[in-house]
């Protein structure tokens, strides 16, 4: 038994005479191209070509296909071409393999660069618009869903939104809490190397104070809600979106945004003010211990500097757009969580679409709330 | 060739598998001889899929033989494709390629040949299960549940594998749908010469395309032969599955 294929070409006159042997299988793929492409030439010149098949002593689709293709490129042009000595059991892969490949289908045209490009930017901006229809729609389906419940305070899930509370606020607490305690630490620390060299370090606390209470704590918070639950949420409701779960609470008579966004949204929107607040206090911790051991301030000096800096507005300021905030991420995640489709690749897609959107639009809402509360003279 | 070892393409010795405490397979033997389409029937959560998956090396066994086509199996490395291919009960076709790519997925990760011919042995396996060239740059979400067996059974074929695994190929499908996969299974059989190793209760599809039928019962093969001969089987388990009220109109048919 011979371990490489062979292709012997014995060329007479018009005629060519191809006899292959050995083994044509997958495994040897890289010899059965070589051969099939060496006596491409030969098969053309040539008007009658008989395959000899006697000689093949294993045969696989790979290999059958190779030597029919050989076969079918002799053929062309009104040439003939046939096999010899065909053993037995290949006869029918040989013939199975004779069937396939026999009309392509026509290929899509490519289309014109440019046009490409003009017709994804026009997909995009009616994409931009259903996002907001979409955004908008949930807000609405939310809005009823709270109007119901105020009617029958009975049908609010209660059992599902403490356990929703429990994770994405209870549960938060220790990593939110450090991220805002290094927050706040880092910023003093910057304060005082930077603020020691007017000689006005007692204004690094006025620093930290305000900014943590009134903008950092709350973004800082809200960004890593969105990338710590909001996701979570996505990947949730679109995995049930995947498994036809939605489909099934439908149609039971439940509506989906009662029993699974309902309770999720308000979690996060009565979760979100509390974790700011631990988060804010973290960060002025933080900035406190910095304040003594790195800016040779007391304690007791820091807590009367922050005394005098910060007022109950900038608290207010700040825990004022927590709410606010955790809906936007809320109405994201859940409405991306159900724009998920069938495939694996999609689930990933919307969650990154999800954390990515939720950020960017906490961020635009902190923005407009800056003008707001600045023309309102908070 | 015809050497006794190269008789059967599987052969399973005093198999255990077992999770935690419980015993799953109980030093179970099985030998699959080679060209034949052995059916494995079993009751619901009585260890058939765990048989097939032990045999193919997803979950390991406690003690006991597996050989296929002569190698003792250890584990699944590279070229696994080459030796097996396997139909998974949802298919199990990768969700962000393409039909086209799923099937060349095997090819180009074990061999190393031109992207033309890859093309071409892809659309001629889509065509020999039946598919159309057409189908071919559509993604598996896109595809109906008999489309997608077919297209993970072209994937199984890729490689022009020996021994076929085909978990409950049929469920799911229609009657007519079920019955036209089941004529593909012996018609690919017969032509590519495979091993079929079929975990079904598609009473149909053993009476019909089985060459023999092993019965799994208590962690143990309880009876195995060609469909007449466990008929007659006084196992009161097998008795049971094939004598129950849904077994005997097909039975009927049979006689």
């Amino acid at each position: 038994m011979n371990h490489e294929p062979l292709l012997l070409a014995t060329p007479s006159g018009d005629e060519l005479k191809l006899r292959p042997e050995g083994p044509w299988t997958a495994a040897n793929v890289v010899t059965l191209e070589t051969l099939s492409r060496s006596v491409g030439g030969d098969v053309d010149r040539s008007r009658v070509v008989t395959l000899d098949m006697s000689g093949v002593s294993a045969l696989d689709t790979l290999g059958a296909w190779v030597l029919e293709k050989l076969s079918r490129r002799a053929a062309s042009s009104g040439r003939a071409a046939e096999f010899v000595g065909v053993a037995d059991h290949f006869s029918g892969l040989m013939d199975e393999v004779r069937q396939v490949n026999r009309h392509t289908p026509a290929p899509a045209p490519a289309p014109n660069p440019v046009l490409a490009r003009l017709g994804d930017l026009g997909k995009s901006t009616v994409g931009a618009r259903e996002d907001i229809t979409v955004f908008l729609q949930m807000l609405g389906a939310l809005f009823m869903a709270v109007i119901g419940v105020l009617r029958r305070p009975r049908s609010l899930r209660l059992t599902s939104l403490v356990y929703q509370l429990y994770r994405i606020g209870w549960q938060a607490i220790p990593i939110i809490a450090l991220i805002t305690f290094l927050i706040g630490a880092i910023i003093a620390q910057q304060g005082f190397f930077h603020f020691r060299r007017f000689g006005a370090e007692s204004y690094t606390v006025d620093m930290v104070g305000i900014l943590v209470l009134r903008e950092l704590g709350v973004l800082i918070v809200a960004i890593m809600v969105a990338g710590r639950s909001g996701s979570a949420y996505t990947a949730e409701l679109g995995s049930m979106k995947m498994r036809e779960e939605i489909d099934a609470l439908s149609t039971m008579g439940l509506d989906p945004v009662d029993v699974l966004i309902l309770p999720r949204v308000a979690a996060l929107v009565i979760a979100l003010p509390i974790l700011t607040f631990i988060g804010s206090i973290a960060a002025l911790y933080g900035g406190g211990l910095v304040a003594q051991f790195y800016g040779d301030m007391g304690p007791a000096i820091y807590i009367a500097r922050l005394h005098e800096a910060i007022s109950v507005t900038h608290f207010e300021v700040g825990i004022l757009k927590a709410p606010f905030m955790a809906l936007v991420i809320g109405i994201v995640a859940c409405s991306e969580g159900l724009r998920v489709k069938g495939s694996a690749e999609s689930l990933g897609r919307q969650t990154t679409t999800s954390v990515v959107k939720s950020i960017f639009l906490v961020i635009v809402l902190d923005g407009l709330f800056a003008v707001f509360f600045a023309s309102i003279g908070m | 060739m015809d050497g006794p070892q190269d008789e059967f393409a599987i052969r399973v010795r005093d198999l255990v598998v077992g999770f935690g405490r419980q015993t799953v397979l109980d030093h179970l033997s099985l030998d699959v001889r080679r060209g034949e389409i052995l059916g494995l029937v079993g009751a619901s959560g009585g260890g058939k899929s765990v048989l097939m998956r032990t045999i193919i090396g997803l979950i390991p066994r406690r003690s006991g033989t597996i050989e296929v086509m002569g190698q003792s199996a250890g584990g699944h490395g590279r070229g696994a494709a080459m030796a097996w291919g396997i139909l998974f009960q949802q298919g199990a076709l990768f969700s962000s390629l393409t039909v086209r790519q799923n099937v060349q997925f095997p090819l180009r990760e074990n061999l190393v040949l031109s992207q033309e011919l890859m093309d071409e042995i892809a659309i001629a396996k889509l065509e020999m299960v039946g598919l159309r060239a057409e189908d071919a740059d559509k993604y598996p979400s896109e595809l109906s549940g008999g489309m997608t067996k077919r297209v993970a059974l072209a994937r199984a074929l890729a490689l022009d594998p020996p021994i076929l695994f085909l978990d409950e190929p049929t469920s799911g499908l229609d009657p007519i749908a079920a019955g036209e996969f089941d004529v593909l299974i012996k018609t690919l059989q017969r032509t590519l010469e495979l091993t079929v190793f079929m975990v079904t209760h598609d009473l149909a599809s053993l009476t019909t395309v089985c060459d023999r039928v092993a019965a799994l019962a208590d962690g143990k093969i309880v009876a195995i032969g060609p469909m007449r001969q466990l008929l007659q089987s006084e196992h009161p388990w097998v008795r049971a599955y094939f004598h129950g009220k849904r077994s005997q109109m097909l039975q009927h048919e049979m006689r």
